[in-house]
């Protein structure tokens, strides 16, 4: 397995406050990982030991293979939650400075700043100030800043709050691209449709511990729940419910449908095949409708956390 | 990677190119100088009128030998009463009235003589006539006494005590002056230095964590990269606005002194009239007091001067850098700033009251090793010679206590930096340090 950022059973103390407890994830090169968890689980703690501003108590995290050190720096970007930049200086200027404090030469990262000004449309911006700019705009900055030095490790903390749905659209192209490009991604949000659009795959702190982690597919996989949902047409729709209320464990589901059908959610038992239910329906009327229910991100955040 | 030239150099450019700090480095200067011209203006306006004062003497052996002088006349009054002496001189708006019993009979006393009038006189004034008083007085009774005056003055001898230290340095009076000039000065600049610019980096702490960039930043650079590099470019901008200011106000007041006509350098103020006569033992020339400036250990004092200055403004630097960091804005800093300025006024006031006094003392010794304190002390100490050993170690003491105040500013500011929206208390910054 090529994992890009291992960490290894990493415990973080502040004073009697347990942040971290005995956390291992692995980051596979080329993915994007979703960082997920409730408020004060730990996440923004791991992501500061991964930008080594926070040091470990215990444990180790090596960045492709090598342990963290001063060299890393480089090969990381990141954008924090609580973000911000000098309000009275440049745009500009302060794009060159934090891209020579991340390596890079004056000379270059005034290039690749022309290059990505022009991209995202912001080069007039080059000469205001941060203060005389909106939220939005601002953030589009700190975005450029982050991936500015093209590390290797892209650690963004809810990049899209603060845009509007165009922008955060371009954004997550912007990171689709950089991802295509070689780029590693640690996503850390919220908000689950992204997750589920955007990771393949997940980890999940509770409570200062990992409990739950993986490729998004195996873990959905995991929190499978044998239930189909199904809409068919008979010419006695509450006789067929009753009917099969009796053979299956059955609830009410509502979905968009043409035809004024009977809508329902069944599950089945580990040895009974989805083949022999449709066969059985078919039966019984027309089937219009059957598709199986795949847990959302949604749900197993939910879930996992309540049984933890 | 060595950040730290990239750090210095920002917050170097960044304070200087601040328009408040332009509009100080210029603006001060001329204030100050404005200041300076209009009250030398108006004490020279002060001076040019001539006070007048009534005197009424009853015993008649006074009235003549009050001296007249440039901005004061004395106005002899007939017999009369003292409450018709008082209605006179208020109807003619005189400055005030000396009122002297009739002594002639007896030994003279304080209550003899009264000055009245409308406000407060000028102390000058009183110490002027009381001087006259008391001369006139003296020498007739040294003529009732039959001394011979011309025989006693004759008989005085004037002694000036030739100074030398026990390795054949030679000092003197002057030499003492200039060595309080030297202390108090140093001493002073250290005390504004450390005050004006320790805020400023506090401020420039406070607003990277209010605009939330430090996170960006220290995802980058070590914490105490970023405020050593804050500190050494915030007291280079100090540096910068100090010499101008030293530069400006220096032209300006040459400027003012031809424009106007009024010389700002030999300006009398009052204090400086108080000053002076209190000074009067002193015999001033030229060529003593070359040698007495020539016979400063100058090479010492310069020396000391910038390495004493450099750690003790390192030293509270830090400190103000670890305030800063500790709490969200600058109301919160209230609690924190008093540990910082009592050290620091209490080095002050023992390098006037007990340095001067006694600089090789028990109390001026100790303070001078103590590091808050050391740095104003000991530059106050230096002049009047201290022993190699005594410098070296208070210095070696005043490193050592920089780094560890770099350290453990480092540690409140590493954690410090992160925290936002809890006001910390004492015990809470202890606990930072295990962090």
């Amino acid at each position: 397995m090529n994992n890009l950022l291992e960490v290894k059973n990493v415990s973080k103390y502040f004073g009697d406050f347990r942040a971290l407890n005995d956390v291992s994830i692995d980051i596979p090169q080329g993915s994007i990982f979703g960082l997920l968890g409730p408020n004060g689980a730990g996440k923004t703690t791991l992501i500061r030991i991964i930008n080594q501003i926070t040091i470990p108590d215990s444990g180790s995290v090596r960045l492709a293979g090598e342990l963290l050190n001063q060299n890393h720096i480089k090969d990381i970007g990141y954008l924090p939650e609580e973000r911000g930049l000098y309000k009275s200086m440049k745009v500009g200027e302060q794009a060159i400075y934090l891209a020579q404090l991340k390596g890079l030469s004056k000379a270059e990262a005034k290039i690749r700043l022309k290059y990505w000004f022009e991209r995202l449309e912001i080069g007039d911006w080059w000469n205001k100030k941060i203060q005389e700019l909106s939220k939005g705009m601002a953030q589009k900055i700190q975005f450029v800043v982050t991936v500015l030095h093209e590390p290797k490790l892209l650690i963004f903390d809810e990049p899209f709050s603060g845009f509007d749905p165009i922008n955060a659209n371009l954004i997550k192209d912007e990171i689709l691209r950089l991802r295509e490009n070689g780029a590693t991604v640690i996503f850390s949000t919220h908000r689950m449709e992204s997750v589920e659009e955007l990771c393949d795959d997940i980890a999940l702190i509770n409570k200062s511990n990992k409990i739950l982690d993986g490729k998004l597919v195996d873990v959905k996989r995991q929190y499978k729940i044998n239930t189909y949902e199904v809409g068919i047409r008979t010419n006695n729709n509450s006789e067929l419910e009753k009917e099969l209320s009796e053979k299956f464990n059955v609830s009410k589901a509502s979905f968009k449908s043409l035809e004024d059908e009977l809508k329902l959610n069944i599950k089945l038992q580990k040895n009974e095949s989805p083949n022999a239910l449709l066969n059985y329906l078919t039966n019984k009327g027309e089937v219009s409708h059957f598709v199986e229910l795949i847990p959302s991100v949604n749900d197993i955040f939910i879930q996992a956390v309540k049984n933890n | 990677m060595n950040h730290l030239p990239l750090i210095i150099k920002r917050e170097y450019l960044t304070k200087v190119k601040n328009k408040s700090f332009i509009i100080m480095t210029f603006l001060s200067p001329i204030i100050f100088i404005t200041l300076i011209a209009v009250v030398a203006y108006l004490s020279q306006v002060n001076s040019d009128k001539v006070r007048v004062i009534s005197v009424l003497d009853e015993s008649g052996l006074i009235e003549n030998s009050l001296k007249k002088s440039e901005n004061t006349s004395y106005n002899v009054l007939p017999e009369m009463t003292l409450e018709d002496a008082k209605e006179l001189v208020k109807e003619s708006e005189g400055y005030g009235l000396l009122h002297i019993l009739n002594f002639s009979e007896r030994k003279p006393s304080s209550k003899d003589f009264t000055f009245y009038s409308e406000e407060s006189p000028s102390i000058t004034l009183i110490s002027d006539i009381e001087y006259d008083i008391q001369s006139e007085l003296t020498l007739r009774n040294r003529a009732n006494k039959g001394i011979d005056v011309e025989t006693l003055n004759s008989t005085k001898v004037n002694i000036d005590i030739a100074q030398e230290s026990f390795d054949g340095e030679k000092t003197s009076k002057e030499g003492s002056v200039f060595k309080l000039i030297f202390g108090c000065a140093a001493g002073y600049l250290l005390f504004m230095f450390i005050i004006i610019y320790g805020n400023m980096i506090m401020r420039s702490v406070i607003e990277e964590k209010t605009s939330r960039i430090i996170e960006v930043i220290i995802s980058s650079v070590k914490p105490v990269q970023l405020m050593l590099g804050k500190i050494i470019g915030t007291s280079l901008a100090g540096i910068t606005q100090l010499v101008i200011w030293i530069i400006l106000g220096g032209f300006l007041m040459l400027i003012v002194s031809l424009v106007i006509g009024i010389n700002l350098f030999e300006t009398q103020t009052p204090q400086q009239e108080i000053m002076q006569q209190s000074l009067n033992g002193f015999n001033f020339d030229i060529e003593s007091l070359k040698i007495a400036f020539w016979s400063l250990p100058l090479v010492n004092l310069i020396i000391a001067f910038i390495l004493f200055f450099i750690s003790g403004y390192l030293l509270y630097s830090s400190l103000y850098a670890a305030i800063g960091a500790a709490v969200d804005n600058e109301t919160d800093t209230q609690q924190f700033m008093l540990p910082i300025i009592m050290p620091l006024i209490l080095a002050v006031y023992i390098g006037i009251f007990t340095v001067i006094e006694d600089p090789h003392g028990v109390v001026s010794t100790v303070f001078s090793f103590i590091p808050l304190t050391s740095p104003v002390v000991m530059l106050m100490r230096i002049p009047f010679g201290v022993p190699l050993w005594q410098q070296a170690l208070s210095l070696l003491i005043l490193v050592g206590s920089f780094m560890f105040t770099v350290w453990f500013a480092a540690k409140i500011y590493r954690v410090g930096i992160l925290m936002y929206g809890k006001k910390p208390s004492y015990k809470e910054l202890m606990k930072w340090i295990k962090y």
